[in-house]
């Protein structure tokens, strides 16, 4: 299916459920990639139709990464259809003092570490999540590493975590 | 042993004057640091030779420089570097346990050194009840194992030790009835007769004179490669599964008693084998020409060979398989085996 | 007290009293005593492997939870060998980051260099010239060829087949003396750059790639005879470790783990890149000829098949190899296109490496996710080994060939 189709069946009435402003269409260098931007509350219903229809049949989350936008965090969700061969990116802003993402472990089991990661790194939570906890990380470190504004401890159970300053 | 001591007291007039019981001593303290030395060097040349065998298996060369020619003197290093090195008991430990498990191991192998004859009149002592003494003593290397991995207070010590138990006991059946086969052939539990009884030729040992004894043989060898925790039956010190399975936690000394103890096994297994199936020290010709020491050996070192190969070719067994291919394989045939040499023996 | 539930992101280390407490603390775990009939109460056994441990390939954690030798969860915990590679990324420049690329699977560097680089020079619009394009299909293969090399050794290793390591290596020897004699490097190399690859083939190399190639056909029946239809290890990883194709899709499971499970899948067919659509070579799939479709012994066949397959690409591309320029242009300063981003995947050998570079105009990338197929197929670990027993999960974990560092980047 092309990206316009792709567009239109998510537009179609299966989804009298979502407000039609939460999917929106992001314009995109390549004619032939979809990226659409989602609001974090229908998301999961979202996720949900893409993955279960069967013209769309979205099968496969490729890649689930983090982002930090500043004011807010983002998450991108690369999915891709084994039966279709096509694929579509999403985009999920949170507010950065309260970014509560709806996961989505249950639609593609290969989320449950992503979405670890995604805590982990940057903080993000997933609602619904059967195991949210740290992954790369030490369980008891502070702070989530990749947002921009992170500042490394000074150390981490009495080792240093930066190297010591050279003196001028 | 028993010539000695009567040697030691036709000749030695000094001797004449001793009560008989001091001389027999003398004797039995001759014998077992013959023996000892013997057992010794035998796994210090098989250490040496299962580096260079599986060194050249797997395309390589093995040890090459300690001492000279082809690392011959390769053992003798890594011994004095094995004593050097620290003891360390770990704090929970059971300390007595843990120090009597190495003992044990090689009590249980040394001890069923001594029934083995090298030689027509090259042996220590001959046992009526040879055979039922080598397979009682044998037993004590699980009780080594089982200490051993208990002692260390080890998790992973604890799993070798219990998978080594399960697989020893449990195979130490078929090569029992498989063993019962050419003592049922000859009629004799002691190890000098079985020997006796196969002189003649290479078709009057035991392995040749009955395809149950030929059977027989084959399962006793696999059975004993079970029996000294040789692959394909090492999962209790399967290195890539449990560090180094019971024997984990031992370091220095006590590690190399485990080791000699190990090897000096493999030797006593292939002496049984040789014994039982391959005609002891009897020549191939009917007529003796090579001492029947020195044809022993090369037919037990032959054996052991076999089993550094076989260690280095094949992958090892999971657990469950392992008993699989005991009581339900290796078992039945040698019920089988036994049935068929006691109605051959009926019949012929 | 810590309350138990969601995992402790900002507890504290503390001493546990029991087994009990360590397990409730992951995360409302459950353990549970069984009762045998009668008074006889057994508990299950929590047993570390790891992170030093033989047979983990990398530092990674295993916590077993078992009954005797059954296996009733494995719970792996990695992040050991994090080294920030995704933080690095925002903080150097686009040609910087080529050598931290290196080190994701490092068995497989070239690979890594080539999906990075190739994303970098779509969202630039970089041309590569042939020349250039040859050598990285070469390169890349050679290095499949090299890491599949590894993972049937050390499964051989890990089933206790000694030799098959040995015999593995040494073949791994003649190509990194290749790799050594063309850039320097025997394991990370940081040959494939933006825009080419870093040196041209030095004299005398194709002979010597060629050479290789005759002396690698012949030993892929030497392994057949020595590993894999040997009744043992037939027996060690037949029906052990099966993985159903619904349950790797939904995992995210793919390489040759995903194409053992039965699906056709290679990136370097269904998604080309690069020259790869100019070459004739067939992509293996599990059959469960000796077990299951999806059991260990099929992962394991569908690499000694893949690497037959890479040295038939490599003759191919040999032969084609033009003369040429091995770079293309590109600009000393790389700046990224404001506002664009890009997600490119490549078939490495372990599975799909993803790189997901996010660029604002700047001379760092804004962001660069790195997708690692070591980290989807480990996670799922914990579905395929419950049930088994120990010893199986070893060879399920060998057979699903991780790397740690590519995992914990």
């Amino acid at each position: 299916m092309t990206p316009d189709e792709i567009y239109g069946r998510l537009r179609s009435t299966d989804m009298d459920a979502v407000p039609p402003d939460d999917v929106e269409k992001l314009s995109a260098d390549d004619a032939s990639e979809l990226t659409l931007k989602v609001a974090a509350e229908s998301f999961g219903k979202v996720a949900a139709y893409l993955a279960k229809d069967d013209h769309l049949g979205f099968d496969s989350l490729m890649c689930l990464s983090g982002m930090d936008l500043g004011e807010e965090l983002q998450v991108v969700y690369h999915l891709f259809s084994i039966k279709h061969k096509h694929k579509v990116t999403l985009k999920v802003n949170v507010p950065k003092d309260s970014p509560k993402v709806p996961s989505v472990e249950g639609i593609w089991s290969t989320a449950g570490w992503h979405e670890r990661e995604a805590f982990d790194l940057f903080g993000i939570e997933f609602e619904g999540h059967s195991d949210l906890r740290r992954i790369l990380m030490p369980e008891d470190w502070v702070g989530h590493p990749l947002r921009k504004d992170y500042q490394a401890p000074k150390e981490y159970r009495g080792i240093p975590v930066l190297p010591r300053e050279e003196p001028e | 042993m028993e010539s000695l001591a009567a040697w030691f007291e036709n000749n030695f007039s000094a001797a004449a004057g001793m009560p008989k019981e001091l001389i027999y001593f003398g004797a039995i303290l001759i014998s077992c640091v013959l023996v000892l030395a013997f057992m010794l060097l035998l796994v210090l040349f098989f250490i040496w030779e299962e580096r260079k065998v599986s060194g050249h298996i797997q395309s390589r060369v093995g040890p090459m420089r300690v001492g000279g020619w082809h690392g011959w003197a390769q053992t003798i290093a890594d011994t004095i570097k094995l004593f050097l090195k620290e003891d360390i008991v770990p704090r929970a430990a059971d300390k007595r346990l843990f120090l009597l498990a190495p003992f044990l191991a090689f009590f249980g192998v040394f001890a069923a050194f001594v029934v083995l004859p090298y030689g027509e009149r090259t042996l220590v002592t001959d046992l009526n009840v040879g055979v039922f003494y080598i397979l009682a003593i044998t037993s004590f290397s699980v009780i080594a194992i089982v200490v051993a991995g208990w002692a260390s207070n080890n998790k992973w010590s604890l799993y070798g030790a219990m998978r080594s138990a399960a697989q020893i006991v449990s195979y130490e059946i078929p090569m029992t009835i498989a063993v019962l086969v050419p003592v049922l052939y000859v009629g004799s539990m002691s190890m000098v007769s079985l020997s006796e009884a196969q002189s003649g030729g290479v078709w009057n040992w035991i392995v040749f004179r009955s395809p149950f004894t030929f059977v027989a043989f084959i399962i006793f060898f696999i059975a004993s490669l079970a029996e000294t925790n040789r692959t394909p039956f090492d999962l209790p010190e399967a290195e890539s599964e449990l560090v180094a399975g019971f024997h984990t936690e031992y370091t220095g000394i006590k590690f190399a008693m485990f080791f000699l103890a190990e090897y000096a096994a493999l030797f006593l297994v292939s002496g049984v084998a040789t014994t039982l199936f391959l005609g002891g020290w009897n020549g191939i010709l009917p007529t003796q020409i090579m001492p029947g020491p020195v044809v022993f050996c090369v037919k037990s070192l032959f054996l052991v060979f076999v089993i550094i190969w076989l260690r280095w070719t094949l992958p090892r067994l999971r657990v469950d398989q392992l008993m699989y291919m005991c009581w339900k394989v290796l078992l039945p045939i040698s019920f089988v085996c036994l049935l068929g040499v006691a109605v051959q023996k009926l019949l012929f | 007290m810590m309350p138990a539930g969601l995992g402790s992101a900002t507890g504290c280390r503390r001493h546990r009293e029991s087994a009990a407490e360590y397990v409730r603390d992951l995360g409302g775990m459950t353990m549970d005593t069984v009762e045998i009939e009668g008074k006889l109460q057994t508990e299950e056994m929590l047993l570390n492997m790891g992170p030093q441990h033989p047979s983990t390939h990398g530092v990674l954690r295993l916590l077993l939870r078992m009954d005797g030798e059954i296996v009733h969860d494995v719970i792996p915990y990695i992040g050991y060998l994090h080294r920030c590679k995704e933080k690095i990324g925002e903080n150097v420049t686009y040609q910087q980051f080529t050598p931290y690329t290196d080190r994701l699977d490092y068995l497989a560097s070239m690979n890594m260099n080539l999906g990075y680089v190739l994303g970098v020079e779509k969202l630039l619009g970089l041309e590569v010239p042939e020349r250039a394009q040859y050598i990285r299909v070469i390169m890349a293969e050679l290095n499949r060829i090299a890491s599949h090399l590894v993972a049937w050794g050390t499964f051989g290793l890990d089933m206790g087949a000694f030799t098959p390591f040995m015999y593995g290596f040494r073949e791994r020897e003649k190509i990194m003396d290749i790799f050594e004699r063309t850039c320097g490097a025997r394991l990370t190399y940081n040959y494939i750059r933006i825009g080419g690859v870093s040196r041209d083939l030095p004299e005398g190399m194709v002979k010597q790639i060629s050479e290789f190639l005759d002396y690698f056909d012949p030993r892929i029946p030497e392994y057949h005879d020595l590993l894999s239809y040997n009744k043992i290890f037939v027996e060690r990883t037949a029906n052990v470790g099966i993985l159903p194709l619904d349950t790797a899709i939904a995992y995210g499971v793919t390489g040759p783990c995903l194409r053992a499970s039965g699906l056709k899948w290679d990136l370097r067919k269904d998604e080309p890149y690069g020259i790869y659509d100019r070459f004739d070579f067939d992509i293996p799939v599990g059959k469960g000829e000796m077990g299951t479709v999806g059991d260990a012994w099929d992962r394991y066949m569908v690499r000694i098949i893949e690497m037959q397959q890479s040295a038939r690409i490599v003759r191919q591309a040999l032969e084609g190899l033009p003369e040429g320029p091995i770079t293309g242009k590109v600009p000393k300063m790389i700046k990224g296109p404001k506002d664009k981003e890009l997600y490119i995947r490549t078939e490495a050998p372990k599975g799909e490496i993803g790189f997901y570079i996010v660029s604002d105009g700047g001379k760092t990338p804004a962001r660069l996710k790195i997708r690692s197929p070591s980290f989807s197929n480990l996670s799922v670990l914990p579905v395929i080994a419950k049930g088994g027993m120990v010893a199986d999960m070893v060879a399920i974990v060998a057979s699903l060939d991780i790397v740690l560092g590519e995992i914990d980047r």
